[in-house]
């Protein structure tokens, strides 16, 4: 009988043969059900959208319900190369994607300043962590409020400094770092979050041992802290790698990319391309869709990459 | 008879609902419509007339949301057409027609003699020859301007024949001085700006150069293009700061209180202008001011139209229908109801509402033309490049050479030479 | 413990720390506060420009106003019938693709794994077209089982991998018990792992639940109307009604976060234990 560690998933192998007809049978049975939803509603549309970006197409089916579309080969693409409005929502994607991960040393610190064991603190956390319990279209809505020019009390706040408000969602240059700002509140909640529970799980003896050593502050935070809680980290950088690309709530409901396409992303310029009122150009759209996907692919492999690492180490 | 769509449910009772009428012997015409309540009672008006006329004949309307329409149109020609569907004129129709989804229906407008009665909307109507639509009210573009707020910084308010150019700038010089916004608007939807920009554009250079600058006929860079964008950087300082921000619901708060004078708005704007509080003794219209003089006056008034499907099932009782909401009659029973303007010329205007009676005046006077409004004349693509560039110039006008070497890269793009 | 107990500091340092919790509370809760405040504003309060002194009054009509005379009542609807098929469907599928992927050893599992964790982190975009012209011709456009089925489909990439890193982490041994028993596939799935899925099954359902109600995008792609639009593109739309009535779209608002708010403080041992799978070795 061969060692069970030496396989990935720890199953032993099997000697009676109908039993093992059964076993090499059951999981894809108990596989069907979600991998039939999963193919036909993520993996064939991915390939369908990749398709699609080499077509220019309206939408529109004629009358016997036949596609309409033309095969334009690359076109789409090399229309992308000199968009304007793509370059705006590249450039935008990456401030996004910088500014997004301010979230880690934000939700570090507000971590560690909650991880205390006074009366109340359970129900602290717990209120800090609101913000991201509550749906990104009540975010916006909720800054969109607060930026509001002449009554806004961001406005009325650089009003009173600077003796001239800023409208931030009608200045052209500042309108995508306030969205970004709304998408850091809940974003920062959840990554306190992991941050707490990381901390909850660093090993007393460690860190009275470097306390001991008389390692204290900055020092033991980065040398022996931060160490233990890479695996929170990674997670805190998945997520909001991807909610930064995934940016698409807040543009649409504060500014529905203006001024003049300012604050546009790629998430939002391709659903204005594709389904929005002056849109219905499906092919570009599926090939801005495409480019997002590539660059998203790069942060997926690297996720699947240490997953792929961690399986086989196990 | 008119009910609204609630998904499977609708679906349901129209069936139903039209085995009865078949029950009765009746044919029936289907239509999807996306009326608001008032519209909508309109519409009620009209097909029972319709149908007290011909008995026979059972008109079936499915309401929409209006914003969801704009949707489902695009689902429903293709899967479920009904016979009539509610539509826009001018560019805004040309995909469907493109796609064969809108039936050619010249031989209504041949039979009826709309050509003639609905002389106006003959080119807005028209794709490649043939008629797509019959257009069956519209309403007027121009200044809306508050009189408590020209009072207030002492300038005279203009009567309904407006005032020219370089008068309507030195009353801006004064309202500035008052602090009061000469100009308000709120552009975060884009097209509130696109009015500014349609009617300097017809007033520097008439209608036909407007209308292929919408059609991507002629450049951005060209000497007449940029006579406007001079134009409009004279007005630019006058108009509400951070506009780019709010909606035009929001700018028309500005305007109600009197903290700006003049708006460029459409007619239906008047309804939320009174809400606010405004009256017949306070809130004025004028048309938009001439510029260039001696150019015949063109005006701006979107139409709204209905359309016969390539998959209606009743072409000829459908055509039957469409005639009747070309007709005079109808139109003036119609365009009462709404606070709008029959496009038929034979049509009546109620005369206790000043805004009607002057916008019929305005209209019917325009010598120059009716444009649709930018994003109805121009392709769809190339009208939202527009609009961005008007709103940015509004914002940075010190940008205009970028956003002039952009509209005409979208311009090459859209429309090879 | 890190950073040392304030306990272990002086009373000084104890009563700032006592004061700096609910200060800083405020100020990061300080835009919903004021929401909340002015979702119980009187409308004249703002027509006088005043938006952030006290209110004149406690004007409950606004909730009121919005559940009379708006259907957010029936875009909430809408949302449960959502968000509740949803939930089960994701569960329910996952629990099953889970169990196959932690517990047999088959060549292609590993690859199956990452396809539906890969999954999970696409672009909603490259999906949108297909999924939508898809929905369209299988006539379930604008219902809410159009858009159930995709979210059933998309969650259970997520719910996979929590689901069979928490099978993998039962003792196996009670599963080869079993097999040597004798007992068939399908009830060691039934009786032995299913009853110990209870905190996953509680984990996965908050979580789901609260995803799907905030979703948003898929909303606007698939659903159009007040008969099947969710909460959420709701609000956007009554928020276009709504154009400078604050009070209105702040009332609009606490409604549309109560639900998620609620399930959270309800189950927030299983919501965080669900939300930080992995957080920890």
């Amino acid at each position: 009988m061969a060692n069970a560690s030496d396989t990935v998933t720890a199953a032993p192998v099997l000697r009676a043969k109908g039993r093992w007809n059964q076993r090499t049978l059951a999981p894809w049975l108990f596989l069907a059900p979600g991998l039939f939803m999963f193919t036909v509603y993520v993996l064939w549309p991915i390939i369908q959208s990749i398709t699609l970006s080499f077509y220019d197409w309206n939408g529109l089916y004629n009358q016997d319900g036949a596609f309409t579309g033309t095969f334009v080969g690359t076109a789409n693409y090399r229309e992308l190369m000199s968009d304007p409005n793509f370059e705006t929502s590249l450039w935008n994607n990456f401030y996004w994607l910088a500014l997004y991960l301010l979230a880690l040393p934000a939700g570090l610190f507000i971590a560690i300043f909650l991880n205390q064991t006074v009366t109340g603190i359970r129900l602290y956390k717990s209120l800090f962590f609101f913000p991201f319990v509550i749906s990104q279209v009540v975010v916006g809505l909720i800054f969109a409020w607060f930026y509001a020019p002449n009554f806004g009390l961001f406005y009325l706040l650089t009003e009173a400094i600077t003796g001239k408000g800023t409208a931030i969602l009608a200045d052209p240059e500042l309108v995508t770092f306030g969205i970004i700002a709304a998408g850091l509140w809940p974003q920062i909640a959840y990554v306190m979050i992991l941050y707490l529970t990381g901390l909850n799980n660093v090993a007393p003896d460690q860190i009275e041992a470097a306390r001991l050593d008389g390692a204290k502050g900055w020092k033991m935070l980065w040398y022996v802290v931060l160490p233990q809680l890479r695996p929170a980290t990674f997670i805190a950088v998945i997520v909001t790698v991807i909610g930064a690309l995934r940016s698409f709530d807040l543009v649409s409901i504060m500014t529905n990319g203006g001024p003049f396409g300012s604050s546009r992303v790629l998430s939002y310029y391709m659903y204005e391309m594709a389904l929005g009122e002056f849109g219905f150009r499906m092919g570009y759209g599926a090939a801005i869709a495409v480019v997002l996907f590539a660059i998203m692919m790069i942060f997926i492999s690297g996720f699947i990459w240490k997953m792929w690492r961690d399986e086989t180490q196990r | 008879m008119v009910h609204k769509k609630t998904g499977a449910l609708a679906l349901v009772a129209a069936l139903l609902l039209s085995t009865s009428a078949f029950a009765q012997d009746k044919r029936v015409v289907t239509w999807n419509a996306d009326y608001d309540p008032i519209p909508l009672a309109a519409a009620e008006t009209l097909i029972a007339d319709f149908e007290a006329a011909n008995p026979e004949i059972d008109v079936v309307l499915t309401n929409f949301d209006h914003e969801a329409y704009k949707n489902a149109i695009r689902n429903f020609l293709t899967a479920d057409p009904p016979d009539l569907a509610n539509w826009y004129a001018a560019n805004r129709m040309r995909p469907f027609v493109e796609a064969g989804l809108f039936a050619d229906i010249s031989d209504v407008w041949a039979a009826n003699g709309l050509m003639e009665s609905l002389a106006a909307s003959v080119p807005s109507s028209t794709i490649d020859g043939k008629q797509y639509a019959i257009p069956y009210t519209y309403y007027q573009w121009g200044i809306y301007y508050n009189r408590d707020a020209y009072t207030a910084a002492g300038v005279t308010p203009p009567g309904p024949e407006g005032v020219n150019w370089a008068d309507f700038l030195a009353n801006c010089e004064k309202f500035k001085a008052a602090g009061i916004d000469c100009v308000t608007t709120g552009s975060s939807a884009l097209w509130p700006v696109a009015g500014i920009f349609d009617y300097l554009s017809l007033r520097t250079n008439g209608y036909q150069f407007h209308s292929d600058l919408a059609g991507g006929k002629v450049s951005w860079t060209s000497p007449e293009a940029r006579a406007v964008f001079a134009e409009f950087a004279k007005l630019q300082p006058f108009v509400t700061e951070n506009h780019a921000a709010i909606d035009w619901q929001d700018a028309a708060a500005i305007f109600v209180q009197g903290k700006a004078a003049n708006y460029v708005m459409g007619n239906f704007a008047v309804g939320v202008f009174k809400e606010g509080g405004m009256t017949n003794d306070n809130l004025g219209f004028m048309v938009f001011p001439e510029i260039t003089a001696g150019l015949a006056r063109a005006e701006e008034a979107p139409t709204d139209t209905i359309h016969l499907t390539s998959g209606a099932k009743n072409p000829d009782d459908a055509k039957l229908f469409l005639a009747y909401m070309a007709s005079a009659e109808a139109q003036s029973k119609w365009n009462a109801t709404m606070g709008q303007l029959p496009t038929n010329k034979n049509a009546t205007v109620p005369q206790d509402d000043p805004f009607l009676v002057a916008g019929f005046e305005a209209l019917s006077t325009a010598t120059g033309g009716i444009a649709q409004f930018w994003d109805r004349d121009a392709d769809a693509e190339y009208a939202k490049a527009g609009m961005e560039g008007f709103q940015q110039f509004l914002v940075q006008p010190e940008e205009l050479e970028a956003i002039l070497e952009r509209l005409e890269t979208t311009r090459v793009r859209l429309f090879p030479q | 413990m890190f950073p040392r107990p304030i306990q272990q500091s002086g009373t000084g340092a104890q009563w700032l720390y006592a004061i700096a919790l609910p200060v800083v509370l405020i100020l990061w809760l300080f835009p919903l506060l004021g929401v909340a405040l002015t979702s119980l504003r009187p409308a004249s309060d703002l027509a006088q420009g005043n938006y952030f002194g006290m209110p004149s009054g406690i004007a409950w009509e606004n909730y009121v106003f919005i559940f009379t005379e708006t259907p957010i009542g029936q875009y909430m609807v809408n949302s449960l019938w959502v968000t509740i098929p949803t939930v089960i469907g994701a569960v329910s599928l996952s629990l099953m693709t889970g169990f196959a992927l932690a517990v047999y050893g088959f060549r292609a599992n590993i690859l199956v794994f990452f396809m539906f964790v890969a999954g999970n982190f696409v672009p909603f975009q490259i999906l949108m077209v297909p999924v939508r012209d898809m929905t369209l011709q299988l006539g379930m456009y604008d219902t809410w089982y159009g858009l159930a089925l995709f979210h059933i489909a998309f969650q259970t990439g997520f719910c996979t991998l929590f689901m069979r890193n928490f099978i993998k982490a039962l003792p196996f041994e009670l599963i080869e018990a079993a097999r040597v028993e004798g007992v068939k596939e399908w009830r060691i799935f039934w009786y032995i792992v299913l009853p110990l899925m209870r905190p996953a099954i509680a984990a996965l359902s908050v979580l789901v639940f609260t995803f799907i109600w905030n979703d948003f995008f898929w909303a606007t792609v698939l659903t159009q109307g007040v008969d099947s639009q969710p909460i959420t593109a709701g609000l956007s739309s009554l928020n276009g009604q709504w154009i400078a009535q604050w009070h209105l779209v702040s009332a609009g608002s606490i409604l549309a976060a109560l639900p998620p708010v609620v399930m959270f403080f309800a189950m927030q041992k299983h919501f965080i234990a669900g939300l930080t799978l992995g957080a920890v070795k």
